[in-house]
């Protein structure tokens, strides 16, 4: 038993549990295969895994789907940038000074009851379907998760530490890089994990109601022409490019908060 | 009060020669102390305090909680301000000049969880942290509390007594002229608590600064002090000379019979607060 505990810490043990994963997903799909040549799933419905690969093929060959993919994504990181920015710093701002929150916190608590998505008819008015629109639905989805996690983040610090700092003669930005930032920065990863689902989502959304461009116009064209496959390559891209924003994620955080005992790794030694 | 204080000069004069074991005291500030006075709203903590510390001296405080001994220390290191009364370090040194000369090491390690061991070190060296020579110093530092090849681990893996031991050589590395601990000890199992009192004695014998602990163990106090004071009521209740060899074990009779005075001081004094 002991040595089977201690096998999950060992290289080949990681690597074996890197593979376990994979194990479900893959068997999920070899069923699908197999139901669809056997006719149980009829194409129309649901095509099979090969077709939508096969579909995934022809449209990266015309060009259709790299392109619509990067518009997609561009989207995601412009509104992420924006949107993040802004909550970051206001964030940074509310946890650091009293009267910055007192200022503008409890507007933005009011505002954050809003469904941001309840605002598309408004948004489209405004910007018409343009990139603008897009953009700026992301960027409201992602300010909130960021803000509230930031200015929490900055407020928690230990303030201990902070005691500690200034007895050791620290202030202001020596204070700020070297205690407050790093203490408020697991909070602000868990803003940012939030962030990059409703990043994903707005995006899903606003595409597939008002696009002319984008993985959610390429769904929605490919449902006017009953192309069941691209339709569903579509779902799963929105997947794939979820998974790897929250992968990208997971790795920054495991490299930023190497410290923090929840992502430490084995010692070396 | 002022007749308790004992003048430094009397002190070296019938202390050294029976012990022979003592620090220089050149590195240590004086303390001198009028009238202080610290109130939080209506509670007044502090009821006047004049006290007289000599350089290199090895002063303990103790008290029940509450009584204002930790206040007295965070007024001393400037992390709060009197409400009335002074506080003069040495001749009298800037206020710039406090942050490196006077440390305070706390009752929890209060290390930086995201920096290394060795990092954590750094930040006792203050400003000076970026200048060529602070890692060397860092690793003396950590070399003499006998943590030198943990310097890269996060703090998350030491032990307590270990975390204590980077708190105390980052207290130390910028060789403070006053150290003040705040019960620095009381969260440590007794054996641990025995060999940190021991290195706590030889880094202030080869370092020379003027210590004050404050701490509830009266045991503790008569193991590594000169003088130990009782504050009662925010007041110097009691304040005795120890004129012991050092290194002090726990065996002589007479440690065993000074601590038995100071804590029967200690009840005494409190019995008769409650009878009132």
């Amino acid at each position: 038993m002991a040595i089977a505990g201690m096998n999950v810490h060992s290289a080949a043990g990681r690597h074996a549990a890197k593979l376990t994963q994979w194990v479900l997903p893959i068997g999920i799909l070899a069923l699908w295969e197999m139901l669809s040549v056997a006719g149980v799933i009829p194409p129309h419905v649901l095509p099979a895994p090969s077709a939508v690969i096969a579909a995934g093929w022809r449209l990266t060959l015309s060009g259709e789907l790299p392109w619509n993919m990067w518009v997609s994504f561009r989207r995601a990181m412009e509104g992420l940038a924006i949107g993040g920015g802004i909550g970051f710093a206001l964030g940074l701002a509310n946890g650091l000074s009293r009267r910055a929150d007192e200022i503008s916190d409890s507007t933005l608590q009011m505002v954050r009851n809003i469904p941001h998505l309840a605002l598309i008819p408004l948004v489209i008015l405004w910007f018409g379907i343009d990139e603008i629109a897009k953009i700026f639905l992301v960027a409201l989805g992602v300010f909130f998760p960021i803000y509230v996690n930031t200015q929490h983040g900055i407020r928690n610090v230990d303030p201990q530490l902070v005691e500690m700092g200034r007895a050791y003669g620290m202030s202001g930005r020596t204070l700020f890089w070297r205690v407050l930032l790093p203490g408020a920065l697991p909070s602000i990863f868990v803003g940012m994990r939030y962030a990059l689902g409703i990043m994903w989502l707005t995006l899903i959304v606003a595409e597939t109601i008002a696009a002319s461009a984008g993985i959610g116009y390429m769904a929605m064209q490919a449902r006017e022409f009953l192309l069941v496959d691209v339709v569903v390559l579509s779902i799963l891209i929105y997947a794939l490019l979820g998974k790897f924003a929250d992968s990208a994620t997971r790795w920054l955080e495991r490299r930023c908060l190497a410290w923090h005992p929840a992502f430490r790794t084995a010692p070396e030694a | 009060m002022t007749s308790q204080v004992i003048r430094r000069s009397d002190r070296y004069v019938e202390v050294e020669p029976e012990s022979g074991y003592r620090p220089s005291g050149a590195g240590g500030l004086s303390v001198t102390i009028e009238r202080l006075r610290k109130s939080f709203g209506q509670n007044q903590v502090l009821r006047g305090i004049d006290l007289q510390i000599g350089a290199g001296e090895f002063v303990a405080v103790v008290g029940r909680s509450g009584c204002g001994k930790s206040t007295l220390l965070r007024l001393l290191v400037g992390l709060d301000r009197p409400s009335e009364g002074e506080i003069r370090l040495g001749d009298g040194i800037e206020q710039e000049a406090r942050t490196g000369a006077v440390r305070i090491m706390f009752q929890e390690p209060r290390l930086l969880p995201w920096g290394s061991v060795l990092a954590n070190v750094e930040v006792g060296l203050g400003p000076r942290r970026a200048s060529a020579e602070a890692r060397d110093r860092a690793l003396g530092a950590l070399r003499a509390v006998g943590l030198e090849e943990r310097r890269d681990h996060w703090p998350a893996v030491l032990s307590g007594g270990q975390k204590q031991r980077v708190a105390l050589a980052r207290a130390v590395v910028s060789h403070p002229r006053l150290l003040a601990f705040d019960e620095p000890l009381g969260a440590l199992d007794a054996l641990t608590r025995i060999s940190m009192q021991r290195l706590i004695e030889r880094v202030w014998l080869e370092q020379g600064f003027t210590a004050i602990m404050v701490t509830h163990d009266v045991a503790e106090a008569v193991t590594l002090a000169d003088r130990v004071l009782l504050i009662e009521d925010g007041k110097i209740g009691l304040d005795q000379r120890l004129n012991l060899p050092r290194p002090r074990d726990r065996g002589p009779p007479e440690i065993a019979a000074m601590e038995g005075r100071i804590l029967r001081e200690l009840f005494r004094n409190a019995e008769a607060r409650e009878d009132r």
